[in-house]
């Protein structure tokens, strides 16, 4: 059966269920790794990339109180916070000081149950407005699903006011793992699987690309992530709207589902699969904040071209107990990358080159 | 498999991929441990004195004595560090130094008989740069000082002092530690008298691919000879807060992937070491998990405490019971062992 898919691989064929289920199952993770890296030479050439970005998230207080977060918190909880867009704006100031200049800002936040779709459409348009060189990547499709149902708008109409206000691409959270059973284990009070798709693809036909993620290494099994990742290959195949796909590792730390981390091997297997079915989405994001620095070097060499980038302030993840630190200079970005024989590209947020090392 | 020549390492080293090199560490791993148990040791690792006269440029441990920070532990701290370890389950005890200049053998036969006295543990202690202090000091030589030290209690010595034994490197970053041949030296006296020892190579600092093979082979060479060695332990320089950084700013850590690879090339090379253990503490838990499939079979230990490594600005803590999951959610059966890799208790 390898020898089969290697074959398949090596004449750019493309995988079917079974046969992804069988990479899953396999331990051969070195020649897994080995063809999803030859892949990934043949769609990104030789670069692995990274963006000057920062991670802004508006407010932790959240109406669904997923399982797997350890983020999140009631109104009015200790340790809950919310920004004002002035808090907002100073904090990329601050950080435009720091760094130089900022491409990206990444932008999520919980479902806060007293603001209102303006706040955040004024929010977007005030950072487009003092800083309209910086990509705006904001909202999952669970925050639009949200901002549409208290708004009264369509998902379409929603879309297009945030468009307009200035988000430029969508991040691709709120995916978690698209199977009901599982997704009603970890989060029942979150959007389908099915809606998360059908919002993406609202999204992709209004013009708006996005990135996919799939959270992994909690409840799911095998068959759920191939399952997640071939939905997301099919709608990929109608729109062409994914940029980039992020494979998530559960950090199990402070969230009610006490599982054990997923081990580096699985990690490293569940990136090179996921490169090696998605085979129309061009990007496959090593998320090191999740992964660790270390596995996320290594990841290159599985499948993945993308690092997230030099991230100031991270919340999420370490809230759940992520061991990265919170943020990663340029040049330890640039030394990471060229010891795996890739070549160090930053990009903005749609891949474009800015420079090379 | 064939024995592989210093040419045929270099070149894996320098040019092969690192799935052919962990693919042929990962069926050397499996042919020599087929029942896919991985093992730690539950130990502390106790620093009797951060006072050392090597004052090594890789190193952010020690302290010049009368430094604020400088110590010679007490009996009473000793103590206590020994009962926690065997109250949580621990085997062994790792004791080292700092090389510190007014300390004789009585000291050191005074250490371990008090520890022997009081306490069943193994003691796994000092390493070649100290030994070889010792035997300057006393102006005896290394066998009569390990003879003394063995009478007194010292099981067995773990590979400290290696670094990279290449010379060149050596006179660079720790011109004052002791070179190759007495490291070996020491190693060898220590077989000879039946004492077991690791081996270890922290590379990633100035060293190149060459100085990497060279390590690997006078270490397997030694072993040839006496088959002392228990297990061989690379790990890569950590540059924080160190002296070679302060010189080098431009000096980067090695990153995982070179880790890997130097990792699987020593499974390769040293074919005649049972157990190649990975750098949970200089890696991480995940790559070290990675590591399992690149050639090692062994976890090293649960360092219940540990100095050196956390003063270089990394400092990777975790609990008995992670390791154990750790090795299990690799894929791996998780074993205690003694120090000697004899398997204690399977999880």
């Amino acid at each position: 059966m390898l020898s089969k898919i290697e074959k398949k691989i090596l004449d750019g064929e493309r995988l079917n269920k079974n046969e992804a289920l069988f990479l899953f199952n396999s331990e051969d993770i070195h020649l897994i790794g080995e063809l999803a890296d030859q892949l990934s030479k043949k769609i990104n050439n030789n670069f692995a990339y990274f963006i000057v970005n920062r991670h802004i998230n508006p407010t932790n207080i959240c109406i669904n109180r997923c399982k797997f977060c350890a983020f999140s918190r009631s109104k009015g909880e200790a340790g809950s916070y919310e920004m004002t867009i002035e808090e907002i704006i100073n904090h990329l100031k601050e950080t435009e000081k720091l760094s130089g200049y900022v491409t990206e800002v990444h932008i999520v936040s919980g479902l806060h149950p007293d603001w209102s779709f303006e706040y955040y459409l004024e929010m977007i348009s005030t950072i487009k407005k003092e800083f309209p060189k910086i990509g705006i990547k904001a909202f999952t499709a669970v925050e639009i699903d949200y901002f549409a149902k208290r708004s009264g708008l369509d998902i379409e109409q929603t879309l297009t006011k945030l468009k307009e206000s200035g988000v430029d691409i969508m991040p691709g959270g709120g995916a978690e793992i698209f199977n009901p059973d599982v997704r009603k284990m970890i989060c029942p009070e979150k959007i389908s699987g099915e809606r998360w798709l059908e919002i993406i693809k609202t999204a992709h036909k209004i013009g708006i690309k996005t990135n996919a993620t799939m959270l992994y290494g909690h409840l799911e099994n095998y068959e759920h992530r191939v399952d997640h990742l071939f939905k997301l290959r099919n709608l990929q195949d109608k729109t062409g709207g994914f940029v980039a796909f992020i494979p998530l590792s559960y950090q199990p730390e402070n969230t009610d589902i006490k599982v054990p981390y997923p081990s580096g091997i699985d990690d490293l297997k569940t990136i090179a699969i996921s490169r090696l079915i998605l085979d129309n989405v061009p990007h496959i994001k090593a998320y090191w904040i999740m992964l660790g620095e270390k596995l996320a070097q290594i990841a290159l060499l599985f499948g993945a071209d993308c690092l997230e980038g030099t991230v100031i302030e991270e919340k999420i993840a370490h809230s759940a107990g992520a061991r990265s630190r919170k943020g990663n200079t340029i040049d330890e970005l640039v030394h990471m990358i060229r010891e795996t024989g890739k070549i160090p590209a930053e990009r903005d947020s749609f891949y474009n080159i800015l420079r090379t090392w | 498999m064939v024995r592989i020549d210093k040419n045929k390492a270099l070149q894996m080293l320098k040019e092969a991929s690192i799935y052919e090199v962990g693919t042929l560490a990962d069926d050397i791993r499996r042919n020599l441990h087929p029942e896919g148990i991985v093992t730690f040791v539950v130990d502390r690792n106790i620093n009797y004195t951060n006072i050392c006269i090597n004052r090594c440029k890789f190193c952010a441990f020690w302290r010049p004595k009368g430094h604020p920070e400088a110590y010679i532990i007490s009996k009473e701290e000793l103590a206590q560090k020994i009962q926690e370890t065997i109250d949580k389950g621990g085997t062994q005890i790792l004791l080292q130094g700092g090389v510190h200049p007014e300390l004789g053998l009585e000291f050191y036969i005074d250490m371990l008989k008090f520890i022997k006295n009081n306490f069943k543990i193994h003691i796994h202690g000092f390493s070649p740069p100290e030994i070889s202090f010792l035997s300057k000091k006393e102006g005896l030589n290394v066998k009569d000082i390990l003879i003394q030290l063995k009478d007194a209690g010292l099981d067995s010595i773990p590979g400290g002092g290696a670094e990279i034994l290449s010379d060149r490197v050596r006179k660079i970053q720790s011109p004052n530690k002791i070179n190759s041949e007495e490291w070996l030296n020491v190693m060898k006296q220590a077989h000879l008298l039946g004492m077991k020892t690791s081996a270890t190579m922290m590379f990633g600092s100035i060293d190149t691919e060459e100085d990497i093979v060279q390590h690997l082979e006078v270490i397997r060479a030694l072993q040839d000879e006496t088959g002392g060695f228990t297990a061989f332990i690379p790990w890569s320089f950590q540059p924080w807060n160190t002296e070679l950084k302060r010189q080098n700013p431009e000096l980067m850590p090695a990153g995982a992937v070179k880790y890997l690879k130097v990792l699987a090339v020593s499974r390769i090379y040293l074919d005649n070491f049972k157990n190649i253990q990975v750098s949970w503490v200089t890696q991480g838990i995940k790559v070290a998990q990675v590591g399992l499939r690149f050639g090692a079979n062994d976890f090293g230990s649960t360092m219940l405490e540990e100095n050196v490594v956390k003063a270089a600005g990394v400092s990777y803590r975790v609990s008995m019971d992670e390791i154990i999951q750790a090795i299990k959610s690799a894929g791996f059966k998780p074993a205690q062992r003694n120090t000697y890799y004899n398997i204690l208790k399977l999880y």
